[in-house]
């Protein structure tokens, strides 16, 4: 069994429900033993940096610090989420380099009785823990339905394999390791070339003409390719191409409908868990139609049903007549 | 040397208004920043992808703040465009963390009030307000806010994508909070007090 702290993030919660869900399904199949780490906070992720460094940079090594004391012997901390994993890498990394930032951070941790030593965690990103420690012949053991004929296009955006403090990936702009778990479902797996570009990031929130044409540049590549589904590593791209592609189709007049899912996701299908325990049916470009190609139904939850009255939603003079109203929209509504 | 300088300013032999802009912005940079090392390459800026939209390339950027142009600086847009894609750091042949630089950057620009649009810092600190409160990010409560203060127009536009959001729960209406959010405050309270370079 492989043990690893867990240091889920803020949208592992909430935007990237499907994520997590689909992270604790595969998890018992592969081995994989993860313990949250208890009263973690927000990493701060690509804003607080930006306005005040040293409360940026305590912010994160809370959390290492915290994580230090409830690591008992675990081999490291584990991160699904890019921007998550990149910030606890990078605090910990330039804690060490730049031994000034180190002291100012622990003078800032002594305030709430915490001391973190640089080096002392071992921070690493999902996808390396499935490649490196539990290997792609587990994986590919662990394969009951292979997504034969799913053309997917492998996207990790940029904070997975960038900066990478500790040399783990096989390459800065085209790493193949996401291709690799991917192919070992089965799937059809696109050379996609634009695996590493930026999704937009905060510029969905701030610049939305600059995210759009990201966004689109994905889409139209993608849609080049003949991607079925895109596939990826971090919740942020997620949220950007599949709440945004709307709004930047409607910018740009274009009708692109490019369902994309978390690898997670894709891992549980092929070793045979059903769709909805993954999390499937929580993406608002829905990834149904791909999925029903190679033979995969996501059930449909039930909508409150409205009932059918013709013309606009008005309080129905029907009603007025007493039971005879009432009867008439039920008709109405047959 | 970055470190040297470095040094010599923790040491209390140089002071920090002392130092040449480019020496103040590489040393309020987390990691060793490499700064002083550009060599005008010009591999920053045929990198980014969203270069279009920036006022200064990285390298031109590097140039005013090698010539003193602090105003001119703070003032541009390049690093509040920088979406944080590291292409730049990957293919910069002297290792310069131009990232980073872009974050000190901004942070500069807050502290001087320098800053042309204020919907980026804006966005930026209702972030860390809402972290500073709950310990956690709060989607809803940040995007509420930011749309209508910056973007109401595009409030109709986004109504179907955020009920989507709200009602799949992949928004939740309410914060959640840390249980040990006063040991954080204290610890933010004390890191305020505190600066990389004094």
């Amino acid at each position: 069994m492989n043990e690893y702290l867990l240091y889920p993030g803020c949208s592992m919660e909430s935007s990237a429900r499907a994520y997590m869900e689909s992270l604790l399904a595969i998890a018992e199949p592969l081995g994989l033993n993860l313990k949250e780490i208890t009263d973690w906070n927000c990493c701060g992720a690509t804003e607080y940096v930006g306005i005040n460094l040293i409360p940026a940079y305590s912010l994160i090594a809370r959390n290492l610090a915290l994580a230090a004391q409830q690591k008992n012997g675990m081999k490291a901390v584990v991160a699904p989420c890019s921007a998550c994993y990149l910030n606890l890498a990078k605090a910990d990394h330039y804690m060490a380099v730049r031994p000034m930032l180190g002291d100012k951070v622990n003078d800032a941790l002594a305030a709430g009785g915490l001391h973190y030593d640089p080096g002392t965690l071992n921070i690493r990103h999902l996808l390396d823990v499935i490649i490196n420690d539990i290997g792609l012949d587990t994986v590919k053991s662990k394969v009951t339905h292979p997504l034969h004929g799913l053309r997917v296009a492998p996207y990790l955006g940029c904070m997975v394999p960038r900066p990478d403090y500790q040399n783990r990936w096989s390459d800065h702009e085209h790493p193949t390791e996401l291709d690799d778990v991917l192919k070992a479902l089965g799937a059809d797996v696109i050379d996609f070339p634009m695996k590493t570009s930026c999704c937009g990031g905060h510029m969905t929130q701030i610049g939305p003409e600059t995210a759009f044409e990201l966004i689109r540049r994905l889409m139209y590549e993608a849609d080049q390719y003949k991607a079925d589904i895109m596939a990826t590593v971090c919740p942020m791209c997620q949220l950007n191409l599949d709440a945004y592609q709307g709004e930047a189709n409607r910018f740009f007049g274009t009708n692109y409908k490019m369902p994309i899912v978390f690898f997670t996701q894709l891992m549980g299908l092929a070793f045979g868990i059903p769709a909805e325990k993954l999390g499937f049916g929580l993406e608002l470009v829905s990834a149904r139609t791909a999925l029903k190609q190679i033979g995969v139904e996501v059930p449909i939850k039930e909508e409150p049903k409205r009932r059918k009255v013709e013309g606009l939603p008005m309080p129905p003079r029907l009603l007025l007549k007493g039971n005879n109203g009432k009867k008439r929209i039920k008709e109405a509504a047959k | 040397m970055p470190q040297m300088t470095d040094e010599r300013v923790h040491a209390g032999l140089i002071h920090e208004e002392d130092l040449s802009l480019l020496n103040e912005v590489s040393i309020k940079t987390a990691g060793v920043s490499r700064l002083e090392m550009c060599i005008q390459c010009g591999s920053c800026g045929g990198s980014c992808p969203v270069a279009m939209d920036m006022d200064h390339t990285p390298r031109m950027l590097f140039a005013m703040l090698r010539a003193g142009m602090r105003d001119e600086v703070l003032r541009s847009n390049t690093p509040w465009m920088c979406v944080s894609c590291y292409h730049c750091v990957v293919r910069c042949p002297q290792d310069v963390l131009i990232a980073d630089v872009m974050y000190t950057l901004k942070g500069m620009a807050i502290k001087a009030k320098l800053y042309r649009d204020s919907t980026p810092p804006d966005f930026s600190q209702t972030f860390v307000g809402m972290v500073e409160n709950y310990g956690r990010s709060f989607e809803f409560g940040l995007a509420s806010r930011h749309y209508l203060t910056h973007f109401p127009l595009r409030l109709p536009g986004m109504a179907g994508m955020g009920l989507g959001l709200l009602t799949k729960k992949r928004m939740h209406v309410k914060p959640r909070r840390i249980k040990n959010i006063d040991q954080l405050s204290a610890i933010l309270e004390k890191a305020k007090t505190l600066e990389l370079a004094s």
